[in-house]
C-alpha cells in the first residue's frame, strides 16, 4: 500500500513537474528542505507533522487570509544539493522563507546561504550549537533544543548519580564530538571528582560494535555516556546486552528516548538509561492531546519526535508570517525575535539574543513494557532553563 | 690507423634462472652496416640474449658495448636513446592510433618533445613520418587505425617506428614470424637495403632458414645457451655441429613453421 | 590477558562477516572482471529478505532456513541481473559494468524503502545463539563464536569447490585467462552466470547473517561496499584466501587499533590498503595482472582535432550558452554554473581516464582540495577572489603530485583502488581536523566578490573557465604530450622501447588532471559559498566516473556531454521527486543497455554509419554534439 502511494506520488511529481507547485499569486509560500531520500525514517514522520500543520492553518483561514503553501525539496543528505534546492526555492519559486533541514552541516550550509542572500531561515532539526552561536547569523532561527541544551538537561540528572568513572561512546563527527565536549564540560563543573576513563569514536553508521563494547568494558567505567543513534545504537545495544556491558552501570544517552530510535530496539531495549526523548504515550497536557488526536486521526499512526518538529516548524513559520504581516525578511526577523507561541509541548519563545527557540525536551528513563521500549518517569524540561546566561551567549555569537 | 670500436660488442654474456643456464658466456660483435642473424633451436637462449641487449633483462655477468659505451644496467628507453631501434616478435604498436601517429610518437620522443603540452602533434614531423612510411611501403596506410592492420603491415610499421630515431643498430626479434613467404622476402630485402644505405647494423633472430641464409652477412648459432658456430652463411651451413643440432628438429620445425605461415 | 583473547575473537567475528561478502566480490571480479558496485545492494537485499522470512517462519529450522532461502532468492535475482543486464555489456569498454551496477544500486536503495518502509528493522536473535559464553570473566557472544567457525568453513567449502570440481577448475582457469576458457569450448555465458550467482549468494548470506546483530536499513549497502572492495584489493583480486587474510587483518587491526587510537576506525582500512598497495602492488595474495587484451569491437575511430567547420559549430554552441543570462532566471543560471563546473571536473577525469587509460576512483580528492584551497586562502589569509581562484587549485595540484607519484606505479583496478584510498585519507583529514577544516561542519562564508556575485556574472565566469579548460585539455590531447600519453595507454612495452618514460608521462597527466579538477573545485567553493568534506567524498568521485562513462569513455568530447546530461538530470530529479535515485538508476541502466558506448560514442557511431552510406561532406551535420563544446 505504502509502495503504491509512493509510486503514484513519484509519477505525479514527475508528470506535473512545476505545475503542481505553481501557487496562486496571493498564496504565501514557504520553502522546505530536508533529507527525505537519505533519512526517510526521520523525515517521513516529520513530513506528516508539517502537512498536518499546513492543513490546520489553512482550515483556520490561512495566514492573514492568505493560503499557506509549503514547497518541499529533498537534499539527498548533501550540503551542496541543499543549497541548490534553497536557491531554486528562493530564486525560482519565490518563497517567503526557508525552513527545515535535519543534518547539522546542511543546516549550516542553508543558514549561510540565507545570510548571504538575505532570506529568512527557520532551521527545524539540526542540533549543532554553531547554528545559533559560533556561526549564528541574523537571518537564521532554530526550533529544536540544541546540543548544548540537551546536554545540560542530561547533566542535571547525571550529576546526581554516584558514578565517578565515566566512559563515552559517540559517533565520530561534529555532532558526537560536540555532544561529548559539552557534556564533559558541564559535568566536570558540577562534579569535579569525576574521572573520564575511556572514549570510543566509531565512525557514524559504521560501528564495529563488538570491539567497541569490549574496549569500553575493559576500562571498567561506572557510567557510560552514549551519543550513537540509529542503526549504530541498535548494534551497540545488542552487543552491550549480550556482553553484559550495561549490567551494573549507569548509562546516560542522547536522544534514545525518541520513538525514532527507541522503537526499533523492541525487546532489546536496555532498562534504566537516562535519556532525552519524546514519550508521546504519557504526555497529558491539553496542547499535546489536541495534537495527538489530530495526528492519529489523519494518519492512523502515532507521532515521532520528528512529527512534533515538523508540525511546530510550520506553525512557528505561520505565526511569524502572521505577525510580520509581510514577507519582507527584515520584518520577519523583527516579528520572530521574542515571539511566543503555543506548541504541543507548551508555550515557546524565539529568543531575541540568539534566535534559539525555548522548545524543551523530555528527560526520563528507558523501560521495557510488553516487549517494547518506553520512557518512564519522564519530565518535561523547558528549553529556557538550560541555556547559558545572556552574557555568555553574547560572547559565543558573532556580532551581526 | 687505430681500430674503431665495433658497433656492438658482446662479451661473456651469462644469465641463469634458478640453476639453469639460459645463456652462457656468449661473445660476438657487429659492424656498422652488417646484417647478423642469431639462430638456434627453440630454447637455445635467443630471446634471453636479445632481451639483455636492449635492456629488458640484465645479465648476471658479461658486458654489452655500443660503440664502446657500456649499455648493461641501462633501461630499454635509455638504450633506445643511444641509437638502438627494435621490433618485437609479437608486434607492439599503439592500437587506437593511426599508422602515422604511431610513427609520430616515436619522432616526438626522438625530438624530445614529450612534454610539449600545446604544440600540434598531428603536424609534428608529418613529412618525416610520411617519408618513413614510404620507406617501408606503408605510405598509403598513413591514416588507417593501427588496430585494423594486417599482421605483415604491422611488422612493417614497427620497422618504420624503429627507424624513427635514426638508429645505428636495429634489433629485430623474428621480424618475419607470422608472415606469408612473399612478404618475408620483401621485408628482409627492404631491411637489408635500408641497413646498407644508412649503414645501420642489424641483429635479427629468425626461424626461417631461407630468410637467414639469403639475407644475413654473417650468422651466429646458439645452442643450449652457448655459441656453437659463427661465420658466413656458407660456413655455417657446412658446420657439422650446426647440422647436428638442426638435423631433425630444426628442419622439421622449419617446414612446419612455413606451412603454418602460408596457411 | 583474557581481555586480549576476547578482543581477538571479537575481531575474528567481524572478519567472518566481512569475508563472506568479500569472497563473493572477489570471485565475481576474478572471472568476469566486473567491478560489481551492486555487491552491497545484494548484501542489503539478503538482509531484508531474511528479515521478512525470519519474522514469518518460526523455530530454529525456520530461522536458519530463512538465512539460506534468502541467499538463494537473492542469488536468483543476481542471475536475472546478469542475464538481462550484464550479459549485454561484457564487451563494452572496461568499467562500463561499474556504471550498470551503480545504476542498479541507486534503484535498490529506493526500492527497499518502498517495499520495507523507511524504519530501521531489528530482527530476531539466532535460536541457540542468544547469549554469551564466559571466558575468564569476559563475555563472548555465542553468535560471534558461530561466525568465527563459519568463516573458515565457508573458506574451506569454496576451496573444495575450486580444487575438486570441474566448475572450480574452469573458474580458476577463467580467473587466470578468460580467453583461454573461451578457446576450450566452454560455454562462457553459463560459467559467468553461475559465478555471478555464487558471488551474489555469498553477499546475500553475509547480509542475512547480520540479522541477529545489526539493524536492517536502506543504507547498509554503502556501509559495506567500499570496505569490501578494500578487503578484496588488500587480499589480491580473485584470491579467496587473500580475501580471508585481508578481512582478518583489517578487523584485528581495527579491534586493537581502537584501544590506542579510538578515532582510527574511520580511516584504518584505507591506510592499510594504501600501505599494502605501495609495498605489494597486487595485494597480499594477488598475481600481476596479465596485460589486458583488447576486447573485440574496441578499435575506436581515430581521434582527430575538430575541423574548422566543427570549430565554428562549437563556438556557436558556446555563444548560445553564453546568452543564457538574457532569458533565464537566477536559478537556471546557478544550475548552469554548477553544470559548467562539473564539465570541468568531468573533462579533467576524462583526460586521465580516456586519454591516459587511468581510471581514478578518487578524483574528487583534487576537486575538493581545490575547494579547500580557496576556502583557506579566502577565510584565513583573506585574499581577494581572483587570487584565491588562481592559487586555490594549487592545493589540488600538490595533492595530485604526491599521490599521483605512487598511484601511477600501478595500473588497472589497483590504480583505481589506490586513488580511492588516497581520496579517503584526504577526506578523513578534512573530516577530522576540525580546528583547521571545521570538520563535517565545513568552512562557511566563501562567497564571491561583487564583480562575480550576481548569478549571471558567476555563470559567465564558470562558463568561460569551463570553455578554456575544455579547449586546453582538448589541445593537449592533440599535443605531442597527448600522443605520448595515449601511447602509454596502448602499449607500455612499445613506449619504453621508443625512449618514453611512461611513468613520468602518466604522473604528469595525473598532475594536470588533478590541477584541473582543483580549478573546478575552486569555482565550486565560490558557487556554494562553503566547503564540506563531501566535496572530497566517494560519491563525488563516483559521480565523475559516471559522467565520463555516460558520455563515452572512448570519445574526446564525451565527458562534456556526460557531465551536462548527468548533472542536469540529477538536479532536476532531486528537485522533482524523493525517488530521484530510483529514476536516475533506471535511466543509467537504460543508457548502458541501449548505448554501450556512451551517449557521444553512440552518436559517433551513427554519424559514421551515415558517412559510410552517404557522400562525404554531409557528415558534418551528423556530429553537432561532439562539437558542442
Amino acid at each position: 500500500m505504502r509502495a503504491r502511494n509512493y509510486f503514484v506520488g513519484a509519477a505525479f511529481a514527475l508528470l506535473a513537474g512545476g505545475m503542481a507547485h505553481s501557487a496562486v499569486a496571493q498564496d504565501i509560500k514557504i520553502g522546505e528542505i530536508n533529507s527525505y531520500s537519505l533519512l526517510p525514517a526521520f523525515t517521513e514522520p516529520y513530513r506528516k507533522g508539517w502537512q498536518l500543520a499546513v492543513e490546520e492553518i489553512n482550515a483556520a483561514g490561512g495566514i492573514n487570509g492568505k493560503k499557506l503553501v509549503v514547497i518541499s525539496k529533498d537534499d539527498g543528505g548533501k550540503p551542496a544539493d541543499a543549497q541548490t534546492a534553497a536557491n531554486e526555492l528562493v530564486s525560482s519559486e519565490g518563497v517567503a522563507m526557508l525552513t527545515g533541514t535535519f543534518l547539522s552541516n546542511i543546516g549550516l550550509a542553508v543558514s549561510d546561504f540565507a545570510n548571504q542572500k538575505k532570506v529568512f531561515f527557520l532551521a527545524a532539526e539540526p542540533l549543532t550549537d554553531a547554528v545559533t552561536w559560533s556561526k549564528g547569523n541574523k537571518y537564521t532561527f532554530r526550533l529544536r533544543p540544541s546540543n548544548y541544551m540537551q546536554a545540560a538537561m542530561l547533566v542535571e540528572a547525571a550529576a546526581k548519580l554516584p558514578a565517578k568513572r565515566w566512559a563515552t561512546i559517540a559517533p565520530n563527527y561534529e555532532y558526537g564530538q560536540s555532544a561529548v565536549a559539552v557534556f564533559k564540560k558541564l559535568m566536570s563543573e558540577k562534579r569535579p571528582d569525576i574521572q573520564w576513563v575511556d572514549e570510543q569514536w566509531p565512525p557514524q553508521g559504521k560501528i564495529d560494535a563488538g570491539p567497541v563494547v569490549q574496549a569500553v568494558a575493559a576500562a571498567n567505567p561506572e557510567a557510560i555516556l552514549n551519543v550513537t543513534f540509529g542503526a549504530d545504537l541498535v548494534k551497540l545495544v545488542r552487543e552491550g546486552n549480550t556482553r553484559g556491558l550495561f549490567k551494573g552501570r549507569e548509562v546516560v544517552s542522547f536522544l534514545t528516548g525518541e520513538p525514532e530510535y527507541l522503537d526499533p530496539l523492541k525487546d532489546e531495549t536496555p532498562e534504566g538509561w537516562i535519556v532525552t526523548g519524546y514519550p508521546w504515550y504519557s504526555i497529558k497536557t491539553p496542547e499535546h492531546d489536541a495534537f495527538l488526536k489530530a495526528y492519529q486521526a489523519k494518519y492512523n499512526d502515532y507521532p515521532r519526535l520528528g512529527s512534533i518538529v515538523g508540525y511546530q516548524t510550520i506553525k512557528a513559520a505561520a505565526a511569524i508570517l502572521a505577525k510580520a504581516g509581510s514577507t519582507d525578511p527584515e520584518k520577519l526577523i523583527t516579528a520572530a525575535e521574542g515571539l511566543s507561541m503555543p506548541s504541543p509541548f507548551g508555550e515557546i519563545t524565539f529568543r531575541k539574543i540568539d534566535h534559539q527557540s525555548t522548545l524543551g525536551a523530555y528527560v526520563g528513563k528507558t523501560a521495557l513494557k510488553d516487549g517494547k521500549g518506553v520512557m518512564v518517569d519522564s519530565v518535561y524540561k523547558k528549553g529556557a532553563d538550560y541555556l547559558p546566561s545572556d552574557a555568555e551567549v553574547e560572547k559565543l555569537r558573532p556580532k551581526d | 690507423m687505430s681500430v674503431a670500436p665495433p658497433l656492438l660488442a658482446v662479451e661473456g654474456l651469462t644469465k641463469s634462472y634458478g640453476g639453469i643456464h639460459a645463456v652462457r658466456g656468449v661473445s660476438f660483435s657487429l659492424r656498422a652496416g652488417e646484417i647478423l642473424a642469431l639462430i638456434g633451436p627453440n630454447g637455445a637462449g635467443k630471446s634471453t640474449c636479445f632481451d639483455m641487449l636492449n635492456g629488458q633483462n640484465q645479465p648476471d655477468t658479461g658486458q654489452v658495448r655500443l660503440l664502446g659505451e657500456e649499455t648493461t644496467g641501462k633501461k630499454p628507453r635509455e638504450i633506445w636513446r643511444m641509437g638502438v631501434g627494435r621490433t618485437f616478435q609479437i608486434t607492439a604498436t599503439f592500437a587506437t592510433m593511426t599508422v602515422r601517429e604511431n610513427v609520430q610518437v616515436a619522432l616526438i620522443s626522438h625530438g624530445k618533445q614529450l612534454f610539449n603540452l600545446f604544440g600540434s602533434a598531428p603536424k609534428f614531423e608529418r613529412g618525416e613520418a610520411g617519408r618513413l612510411l614510404e620507406l617501408v611501403g606503408m605510405g598509403g596506410y598513413a591514416d588507417r587505425p593501427c588496430g585494423e592492420l594486417a599482421y605483415g603491415d604491422l611488422k612493417r610499421l614497427e620497422l618504420a617506428v624503429a627507424l624513427a630515431n635514426q638508429p645505428k643498430l636495429l634489433l629485430m626479434d623474428e621480424p618475419t614470424a607470422g608472415m606469408a613467404p612473399r612478404e618475408r622476402v620483401d621485408l628482409m630485402r627492404l631491411t637489408a637495403q635500408i641497413a646498407r644505405e644508412k649503414s645501420i647494423g642489424v641483429l635479427f633472430t629468425e626461424h626461417d632458414m631461407d630468410v637467414v641464409f639469403e639475407h644475413a652477412d654473417r650468422i651466429i648459432v646458439l645452442n643450449r645457451g652457448t655459441l656453437i658456430a659463427e661465420g658466413s652463411p656458407a660456413e655455417v651451413r657446412g658446420n657439422p655441429q650446426v647440422q647436428a643440432v638442426y638435423l631433425g628438429e630444426g628442419l622439421v620445425y622449419d617446414a612446419r613453421h612455413r606451412e603454418g605461415a602460408s596457411a | 590477558m583474557a581481555f586480549y583473547v576476547v578482543q581477538f575473537l571479537t575481531g575474528l567475528a567481524s572478519a567472518a562477516s566481512l569475508f563472506l561478502v568479500a569472497s563473493g566480490l572477489s570471485i565475481i571480479f576474478g572471472v568476469t572482471r566486473i567491478v560489481n558496485f551492486a555487491h552491497g545492494a545484494f548484501y542489503m537485499i539478503g538482509a531484508y529478505i531474511a528479515f521478512t522470512l525470519t519474522e514469518r517462519l518460526s523455530g530454529a529450522f525456520g530461522f536458519w532456513g530463512s538465512m539460506v532461502l534468502a541467499a538463494i532468492a537473492v542469488a536468483l535475482i543476481g542471475v536475472l541481473v546478469e542475464m538481462v543486464l550484464l550479459r549485454r555489456i561484457y564487451h563494452a569498454p572496461e568499467l562500463f559494468q561499474l556504471l550498470a551496477t551503480f545504476g542498479l544500486t541507486l534503484m535498490v536503495e529506493d526500492l527497499v524503502v518502498l517495499i520495507w518502509g523507511p524504519d530501521d528493522l531489528v530482527g530476531r536473535r539466532a535460536p541457540g545463539f542468544r547469549g554469551a559464553i564466559d571466558f575468564f570473566g569476559q563475555n563472548i557472544p555465542s553468535y560471534d563464536l558461530f561466525l568465527i567457525v563459519l568463516g573458515p568453513v565457508v573458506l574451506g567449502i569454496l576451496w573444495l569447490l575450486f580444487q575438486r570440481t570441474r566448475w572450480g577448475v574452469l573458474v580458476r582457469a577463467a580467473t587466470q585467462d578468460r580467453d583461454m576458457v573461451a578457446a576450450l569450448g566452454v560455454n562462457q555465458k553459463w560459467l559467468f552466470t553461475s559465478v555471478f550467482a555464487v558471488g551474489v549468494f555469498l553477499a546475500a548470506l553475509g547480509g542475512a547473517l547480520q540479522i541477529p546483530r545489526d539493524a536492517v536499513h536502506h543504507a547498509m549497502d554503502l556501509r559495506i561496499i567500499v570496505e569490501v572492495f578494500v578487503v578484496v584489493v588488500i587480499g589480491g583480486l580473485g584470491s579467496i584466501v587473500g580475501a580471508f587474510v585481508a578481512a582478518v587483518l583489517v578487523s584485528e587491526l581495527n579491534a586493537f587499533g581502537i584501544l590506542i587510537f579510538p578515532k582510527i576506525s574511520i580511516i584504518l582500512v584505507f591506510l592499510v590498503m594504501a600501505v599494502v598497495l605501495i609495498v605489494r602492488p597486487w595485494g597480499l595474495f594477488g598475481k600481476p595482472e596479465a596485460p589486458a587484451r583488447k576486447t573485440p569491437g574496441l578499435t575506436v575511430n581515430p581521434w582527430r582535432p575538430l575541423t574548422s567547420n566543427e570549430r565554428l559549430l562549437a563556438l556557436a554552441a558556446l555563444v548560445i550558452a553564453a546568452t543564457l543570462p538574457l532569458f533565464a532566471g537566477n536559478y537556471a543560471l546557478t544550475v548552469g554554473s554548477e553544470i559548467a563546473i562539473f564539465v570541468i571536473f568531468a573533462v579533467s577525469l576524462h583526460f586521465l581516464m580516456s586519454v591516459g587509460g587511468l581510471a581514478s576512483f578518487g578524483h574528487a580528492a583534487y576537486f575538493g582540495l581545490g575547494a579547500y584551497g580557496v576556502a583557506f586562502l579566502a577565510k584565513m589569509a583573506g585574499l581577494p577572489m581572483i587570487v584565491c581562484l588562481l592559487l586555490g587549485p594549487l592545493l589540488g595540484c600538490m595533492g595530485a603530485a604526491v599521490f599521483g607519484f605512487f598511484a601511477v606505479q600501478l595500473s588497472g583496478v589497483y590504480f583505481a583502488m589506490l586513488t580511492l584510498a588516497f581520496a579517503q585519507i584526504v577526506w578523513s583529514i578534512a573530516f577530522q581536523w576540525v580546528s583547521v577544516t571545521g570538520g563535517d561542519n565545513g568552512i562557511l562564508g566563501v562567497w564571491p566578490e561583487k564583480w562575480a556575485g550576481s548569478p549571471s556574472h558567476f555563470y559567465w565566469l564558470a562558463l568561460g573557465v569551463a570553455a578554456l579548460v575544455t579547449i586546453a585539455l582538448r589541445a593537449m590531447v592533440f599535443s605531442p604530450f597527448g600522443y605520448a600519453l595515449r601511447a602509454t595507454r596502448d602499449s607500455l612495452l612499445r613506449t619504453e622501447a621508443i625512449g618514453i618514460n611512461a611513468k613520468r608521462i602518466q604522473w604528469t597527466a595525473f598532475v594536470i588532471a588533478g590541477t584541473t579538477a582543483g580549478i573546478g573545485g575552486a569555482l565550486f567553493a565560490y558557487l556554494k559559498g562553503s566547503v564540506f568534506p563531501d566535496n572530497l567524498g566517494i560519491s563525488l568521485s563516483v559521480d565523475a566516473l559516471v559522467m565520463v562513462l555516460l558520455g563515452g569513455v572512448e570519445t574526446v568530447s564525451g565527458a562534456v556531454i556526460g557531465a551536462i546530461v548527468y548533472k542536469a538530470l540529477s538536479i532536476w530529479l532531486i528537485s522533482q521527486t524523493d525517488l530521484s535515485k530510483l529514476v536516475l538508476g533506471a535511466f543509467i541502466m537504460l543508457i548502458v543497455v541501449v548505448f554501450p558506448k556512451g551517449i557521444v560514442g553512440m552518436l559517433e557511431m551513427l554519424a559514421q554509419r551515415r558517412r559510410k552510406s552517404s557522400p562525404p561532406g554531409s557528415s558534418l551535420l551528423a556530429k553537432p554534439i561532439e562539437s558542442a563544446e
